[in-house]
């Protein structure tokens, strides 16, 4: 079991576009995924829960994986959390 | 014959048969799951088969409507959804389970607000179809039209309105919803007779018979034969007025541009090819409200590109990016707010995003070259003098030389004298301006009353914006709901408005209500509406005075 902590980069939190992104990237991994804010822990594939969770600008997540790329993915997943999505391209 | 009465909401009568769209029914007793395997992997078949249901749907539409039910489908294969139900089989049986996660959710991002809560209808409908599918019940929603139907609901969910075959929905009628719901307002673009607030609709039985009166409110079960000779007839005199042509005058020739509301490039097409002398309104939230990142100046100019080209050289009236309040948008929420009507919307969000509205400036201008097109840009929700003064620098250094602002606050109403002396003109708009004098929240359908625009105080600010308007000399135009209710038109001409902009199909109906008044019968009209005491009053003192002509076909 692997877990990294990761602060929120996206000035709108993990919302809309940036959350739909991050559990497209998390189902991707092929492996379960757990984001978490507090006490409560979700699936890091379900747009609805990551949503639901409510992280914003600022605020810190912890992520869990389990599995043999577990480290990998983790480090896509917290660099990715740790960019400014609503930044302009 | 009975007859039900609620408020009309987009005119025209029709015959059809009454297509229910029911409420749900409760969710039968069950007891806690036995097989808790068995019954996750049952109810996730339920979804499979709503997401799989929902993309061939969105498969067949395209645009705005497409990405709607596509964003319902990929709800419905979400395993955090999944995940809900798992836990609450613990204690519940699948329907109770799935409905529970569900409510779950809806509830967190109720309390979440703006992009979120838009969400929640989706989810509800793809909670609500699962049921019906786990529990062999018909599916909710718009059933399938066979033949011209008068659609009975509730209220109606923007998804359920994307899917009505337009061709089979002669009519519309919802218990709930307001003068000004997404419901009466799509009805009206579409010139589909509306009615809302209809309290017994819904007891109606499937398949009756039924006429709707848009114009009048009434929805009579079993029309006779003189019910329909009475509106053939207004049908066939509104027919003959729909030939005239011509740009808005009254009988003695005062000039008033009658303008089209658009909201896309489908909208633009259709009132190009229409007899109106512009567009008073140009909704641009189209582009940005699905979107996720903001549109950049090219693919926004692009589109405008193909707004503004149906119009040749008639002036296209641009409202800037009108978000928040109603409108969220993904990419530049600035956070739940207690009262978003009155919090950081219109004008208020570019401030603190510049570079969105500076973008939008740019992309108009890009736009306006390209064509030759004569652009108009106002702001929303503009408050004072100095905002007024703001934006209208802004869009002169852009490159667009004509900037005005709308009113529908009425501080700027107020001192419009003021406002007008630092922008170029003013456009009304009348639902926002009553929603805020008259302090009832537009998306209250109970407070319809307090928002009628023939409110005296309502029409007493726009008299305030108007006479602000001469002083300095500058246009000063409506372009809400109420420019296209004809005896509205007349008072608002009386009150010294200089264009009236409307869902097109209205046009016809007030260019002729103009020809049949003098311009000083129009402001003895407007002086008899602000001498009432109440809306009904008004309009009733406007209706007893105006042209019978006209108000035979009312």
């Amino acid at each position: 079991m692997a877990s990294r902590t990761a602060t929120i980069a996206s000035a709108i939190g993990l919302h809309a576009r940036p959350a739909t992104l991050f559990t497209k990237r998390a189902a991707a991994a092929g492996i379960p995924v757990t984001v978490a804010k507090g006490d409560t822990s979700v699936n890091a594939a379900s747009v609805l829960a990551v949503m639901a969770l409510g992280a914003k600008f600022g605020e810190e997540v912890v992520l869990t994986a389990e599995g043999p790329t577990a480290d990998e993915v983790l480090d896509d997943l917290v660099a990715f959390l740790e960019t400014d999505h609503d930044a302009k391209a | 014959m009975t007859t039900l009465h609620g408020l009309g909401v987009s005119g025209g009568s029709a015959v059809g048969v009454v297509a229910l769209v029911a409420l749900p029914a409760p969710l039968p007793d069950e007891d806690p799951s036995t097989d808790p395997a068995g019954d996750l992997s049952r109810v996730g078949d339920a979804l499979d088969a709503v997401a799989t249901r929902l993309e061939a749907t969105a498969a067949t539409l395209t645009g705005d409507a497409a990405d709607m039910i596509a964003a319902a489908g990929a709800i419905a294969r979400d395993p955090g959804l999944l995940d809900a139900v798992k836990e609450n089989l613990a204690t519940l049986g699948p329907a109770h389970a799935l409905h529970a996660a569900v409510e779950g959710y809806a509830l967190q991002f109720e309390e979440l607000g703006g992009y979120f809560a838009e969400r929640v209808t989706d989810l509800l409908d793809v909670g609500a179809r699962a049921e019906a599918l786990l529990l062999g019940r018909p599916m909710p929603g718009v059933p399938e039209l066979t033949e011209p139907s008068v659609v009975i609901a509730h209220d109606l969910a923007p998804a359920d309105t994307a899917v009505m075959d337009p061709a089979m929905v002669v009519g519309i009628v919802t218990e709930a919803g307001g003068r000004t719901s997404h419901t009466a307002i799509l009805a009206s673009q579409r010139g589909i007779p509306a009615i809302v607030q209809a309290k017994g609709a819904l007891d109606i039985a499937s398949g009756l018979r039924v006429g709707i009166d848009g114009d009048s409110g009434e929805l009579e079960i079993h029309p006779d034969e003189a019910w329909l000779d009475v509106r053939a007839e207004k049908k066939r005199a509104r027919e003959r007025i729909s030939q005239r042509t011509g740009a808005g005058k009254t009988s003695d020739s005062h000039p008033l541009m009658l303008l089209a509301n658009i909201g896309n490039v489908a909208d633009a097409e259709l009132a190009g090819a229409a007899d109106v002398e512009g567009v008073g309104l140009f909704r641009t939230e189209f582009l940005h409200l699905s979107a996720t990142t903001a549109p950049t100046v090219e693919e926004q100019a692009a589109e405008y590109v193909r707004v503004l080209a149906p119009f040749g050289n008639r002036p296209v009236t641009v409202r800037t990016l009108d978000a928040g309040a109603d409108k969220p948008l993904a990419f530049a929420d600035l956070g739940p707010e207690p009262n978003p009507a009155l919090g950081r919307r219109g004008l208020r969000l570019m401030q603190e995003r510049e570079d969105l509205l500076d973008d939008q400036l740019a992309a108009l201008a890009l736009a306006a070259t390209e064509t030759g097109a004569v652009v108009k840009v106002m702001a929303p929700m503009v408050s004072t003098r100095q905002e007024a003064a703001w934006f209208t620098e802004r869009a002169h250094a852009a490159g667009l030389p004509i900037a005005g602002v709308m009113i529908e606050v009425p501080a700027a109403a107020l001192r419009a004298h003021q406002v007008l002396q630092v922008t170029d003109f003013a456009s009304l708009g009348t639902n926002d301006l009553a929603q805020y004098t008259m302090a009832a929240d537009r998306m209250v359908g109970e407070l319809s009353e307090l928002l009628d625009p023939w409110q005296p105080a309502v029409l007493d600010v726009v008299a305030a914006a108007c006479d602000g308007g001469q002083a300095n000399g500058k246009a000063v135009g409506v372009c809400g709901e109420s420019a296209g209710d004809p005896l509205m038109a007349l008072v608002l001409t009386g009150l010294g408005v200089t264009s009236l902009s409307m869902a097109p199909q209205r046009v016809p109906m007030v260019r002729w209500a103009l020809s049949q008044h003098t311009a000083a019968d129009c402001v003895s009209l407007a002086e008899a509406a602000r001498a009432a005491d109440s809306a009904v009053g008004a309009r009733e003192a406007v209706r007893s005075a105006a042209s019978k002509e006209l108000t035979d076909l009312l």
